[in-house]
């Protein structure tokens, strides 16, 4: 086995989200299936290969940096219009700080 | 004269030339098709009929004083719901924004606006464009205008169903592993995955960063090199986005395909394929090499560990850019407690099965431990697919192969298991983790009558020499087969 209830729980609760019971179980099964199936990546023999995490660097010129130039957007009240506890020019959430 | 809502992009632009129809009254034709087909077909998840008119007005209004048109103008069609529009719903197919809409536009969105193009409303796809069939969307799934009872493959699965069941001229839609060319082979329509960097992702909401692109799903493979010369370009709004001149991608077209060489990957027909699939596809190869194409027998030897690269690769993108979904900004809230207690009880009831079990693995494969046997491990195999690519290119022109190992499968069929649904992604996350453009081009039907996708790779930037193979491809009768 790959994956405990456990991991799921630990995993979830970094990731900020609430599974049921039932999630925690059939995720594990999944999740067991699919660490197990990534494990063919072992086979591979990849030393001295770098890793790759963008491929644009590697194929075009990278000219993609620009001077920063301050744009206002005045986009708050269209913003805020979509939030579920707006408080203009604010976002409301639960306390975080003790009075 | 044929339907109208069966035009191309050069039939539109003669009929409102010739003032055979007036802009408004083609898009009142869409809207009542729609209206029509849409309870059944469950493709659209928003109109967006006050922009739309207004559009078309704009355009009437042009025609009327005898204005040059842009090469899109009066052409209705359809976006993602993962793209942004503007003061128009986009949910991503997902509860968690339920009722959100966007501030801005995508930058793909405004050109092709730009252009003429009259946005109709938003397509139905996978959560956040995680799945392979549609079943993922949390507002139900889309069928297949093919065969109701069947999947339109995903997660661009109502761009696809839009254009082949005629209630848009041309989509937009998202490729992560997959999305664009799949549903274009499931559907049969052609279908462009461009390569990455190719078109702006401002304003697409992000699942996989280093994977995500914006493409065509249309009626024919010249519509397609149309919209691509309107949405490709770079994007100061986008830093991925690069500088490569843009060609007017309709000028190839047409041009014989004598002497170029395709390579034939023994890879993409090993055990898993539909012999019906198979035999559609090696059908359409030799009518490639009937137009003219030399074969070319190549080896793209890490083919096998694309899969597992990529899920680890896009899950854990995924679970980083998901992050943002915690109820404060947009979307449905849930009460808790605390701040934390309020976090995981709104995405806990916001997200489907499908994007939960994402962010699990990604969480899982970039946490302490974990992180060089899973993610760093994923990006080094990247690299050697990334190396398969780059060098079958310098031996031939363009890869070809099936677009997916299935034709379009009954709805629930494959729910059950996820790594199946994975599995069957093999043709295409291999392109997507190389950068390089594919095309997916309808390929004859299977004897159960389904669509088959011939899926046309060439290397970055490679869009022109693409379109033109599917072009010819599909003149000399590919979907006919």
């Amino acid at each position: 086995m790959k994956i405990s209830r456990e991991d799921v729980l630990k995993v979830a609760a970094l990731a900020n989200l609430e599974l049921s019971d039932t999630e925690v179980d059939t995720f594990r099964g999944h999740l067991d299936d699919i660490l197990t199936y990534i494990d063919k990546l072992n086979e591979v023999d990849t030393t001295g290969i770098e890793p790759l995490t963008q491929v644009v660097a590697a194929t075009a010129d990278d000219s993609s940096l620009r001077e920063d130039v301050i744009v206002r957007a005045d986009v708050i009240t269209e913003v805020l219009r979509g939030a579920p506890d707006p408080e203009a020019p604010y976002f409301r959430v639960p306390r975080v700080i003790e009075k | 004269m044929s339907a109208p809502a069966t035009w191309t992009i050069p039939e539109v632009r003669s009929a409102l030339d010739t003032r055979k129809i007036s802009a408004r009254e083609l898009v009142e034709e869409f809207y009542g098709r729609i209206e029509q087909r849409n309870p059944e077909l469950n493709i659209f998840l928003a109109l967006s009929p006050e922009r739309a008119y207004a559009q078309a007005d704009k355009i009437d209004a042009a025609i009327a004083a005898g204005d040059a048109l842009p090469s899109m103008a009066g052409v209705p069609i359809a976006v993602k719901d993962i793209i942004s529009t503007r003061g128009i719903p986009t949910t991503c197919g997902s509860r968690i924004l339920e009722g959100y809409r966007p501030a801005y536009d995508a930058t793909a969105v405004t050109r092709l606006e730009s252009a003429g193009a009259i946005v109709l409303g938003k397509t139905n796809c996978d959560e956040f464009a995680m799945g392979s069939s549609n079943e993922n969307s949390a507002y139900g799934p889309v069928r297949n205008p093919v065969a109701p009872d069947y999947v339109p493959g995903g997660s661009s699965g109502g761009s696809a169903a839009a254009v082949a069941a005629n209630l848009a001229v041309a989509a937009l839609g998202t490729d992560t592993g997959g999305s664009i060319r799949q549903p274009g082979s499931f559907t049969g329509v052609p279908a462009l995955n461009p390569s990455y960097g190719r078109v702006s992702r401002y304003g697409l909401i992000a699942y996989a960063s280093s994977l995500d692109r914006i493409g065509p799903l249309t009626r024919t493979v010249r519509d397609a090199a149309t919209v691509m010369s309107v949405i490709a370009g770079r994007d100061s709004r986008d830093s991925t986005s690069v500088s490569v001149p843009v060609p007017d991608y309709t000028t190839s077209l047409g041009r014989s395909l004598h002497g170029l060489r395709i390579g034939i990957p023994d890879d993409y027909f090993g055990e898993g394929i539909d012999p019906d699939v198979r035999k559609k596809v090696e059908a359409g190869i030799a009518l490639l090499e009937k137009l003219g194409c030399r074969r070319v027998s190549i080896r793209m030897p890490n083919t096998e560990y694309a899969v597992a690269a990529y899920y680890i690769i896009a899950t854990a993108e995924a679970s980083s850019n998901l992050a943002r979904y915690d109820g404060v900004r947009y979307g449905p809230r849930v009460q808790g407690a605390t701040l934390i207690e309020m976090y995981q009880k709104t995405r806990g009831r916001g997200f489907g099965a499908e994007v939960k079990r994402r962010i699990v693995l990604g969480t899982y494969v970039l946490s302490a431990g974990y992180y060089d046997a899973y993610y760093l491990k994923g990006q080094k195999v990247r690299t050697l697919i990334a190396r398969d690519f780059r060098e079958a290119f310098e031996k031939v022109d363009a890869i070809v192969g099936p677009t997916s190992p299935v034709p379009a499968f009954r709805l629930g069929e494959r729910t059950a298991n996820p790594l199946q649904m994975y599995l069957a992604d093999i043709y295409t996350v291999t392109g997507s983790l190389a950068g390089v453009p594919g095309i997916s081009v309808p390929s004859g039907k299977t004897s159960a009558g389904l669509p088959v996708g011939l899926q046309i790779y060439g290397p970055a930037f490679g869009e022109e020499r693409v379109l033109q193979m599917a072009h010819g491809f599909e003149q000399a009768g590919g979907q006919e087969l």
